[in-house]
């Protein structure tokens, strides 16, 4: 049970960007982008962060989601509100910066590393200390 | 006027709350431009169109009914912040709303409201926030209906005092959200998430002035 990821922007190419480059060093792990609204434009979606969500736990994965902008961390918290409790013990929001986070964690699921571990790798801490 | 303000009355608040936000787009868009991205006219405008047509379709039994509809249609439909935060006041609102609405039920479906907008955005009052509307909207309805104000006249304490609040953020600086990275330039402009709820507040009281 790996640790994938879902990547929630404002724009649907900063989302893909950071996926693609995420990706580079993590070959193995799923990262899926979420951003932009339902129709594309500026923003962020709810359908689209819960379809992927949704479709990754089917899928058998554990779930860090990372944020680029406040509004789109409500969104995740709108998401997140609506699993249940037995949910929530696999599915987690990432409270750091989009791109160093995204790919710290998607190192450390490539190497292994439970949702926790991949949670605390995405917060990128130490770039604050 | 009647005692309780029945699902008739949340469905005609929600269809004026559209007529509303679609006149004062440019209104809002123009707001949020200055202090913020520009988008929240656009998307109040196309969250409660897509409301609308959900509300067409029918099916709704009560006022519960129909703030659920709209927490989970703006959730969806509104790509900025407005979506998860006014989706999870109609929610937190639709909570406290059970069968039809006496003058306390009133200040329960606006004290929820205000409730799920606090724990989603975590804004107190005087960040220039929707927080600042909502807060004095719910003081008021409470004064009202404590005085033995009628369920529309307790909604137009509401409106009345979500108005002044939205004016009220006008010369104060943004501390929350994206306004708050323009500092002192943040002064001097009205906060657009304040405005739209004086909006919404109105059409309630309208909607329930017309009962």
């Amino acid at each position: 049970m790996n640790v994938a990821l879902v990547i929630v922007s404002h724009s649907v190419q900063l989302a893909e960007g950071v996926v693609e480059l995420a990706a580079q060093m993590a070959k193995d792990v799923t990262i899926r982008a979420a951003g932009g609204t339902d129709d594309g434009r500026i923003g962020t979606s709810f359908d689209k962060v819960n379809d992927a969500v949704t479709e990754l736990r089917a899928a058998g994965h554990d779930v860090a989601i990372l944020t680029d902008l406040g509004s789109a961390t409500m969104t995740v918290e709108s998401v997140l509100d609506l699993l249940d409790d037995d949910e929530l013990a696999h599915v987690k929001f990432v409270d750091g910066p989009l791109v160093e986070g995204a790919v710290a964690a998607a190192v450390t699921a490539q190497v292994g590393g439970d949702l926790d571990a991949v949670v605390v790798a995405g917060r990128a801490r130490e770039l604050f200390s | 006027m009647s005692d309780t303000l029945s699902m008739a009355w949340a469905e005609a608040w929600i269809r004026d709350t559209q007529v509303v936000l679609a006149e004062h787009r440019m209104e809002l868009i123009d707001l949020d431009r200055a202090i913020g991205d520009g988008d929240h006219g656009e998307n109040m405008d196309r969250g409660f169109k897509a409301v609308v047509a959900k509300l067409d379709e029918g099916g709704i039994a009560d006022v519960q009914g129909v703030l659920k509809l709209v927490a989970s249609t703006l959730m969806s439909k509104v790509g900025g912040a407005a979506g998860p935060l006014y989706g999870t006041a109609f929610l937190r609102a639709a909570k406290s709303s059970d069968g039809d609405l006496d003058s306390q039920g009133v200040v329960a479906m606006i004290e929820g409201a205000l409730d799920g907008i606090v724990s989603r955005g975590k804004a107190t009052t005087g960040e220039k926030t929707m927080v600042d509307a909502w807060t004095p909207a719910l003081e008021a309805a409470k004064a009202a209906a404590e005085s033995g104000a009628s369920p529309a006249a307790t909604l137009r304490a509401a409106a009345d005092a979500a108005a002044k609040g939205a004016e009220a953020t006008i010369p104060l600086q943004a501390t929350k959200g994206r306004a708050s990275y323009l500092g002192e330039r943040s002064i001097g402009h009205q906060d657009p998430g304040a405005t739209s709820t004086a909006y919404i507040l109105g059409a309630a009281a309208d909607a329930a002035e017309a009962e």
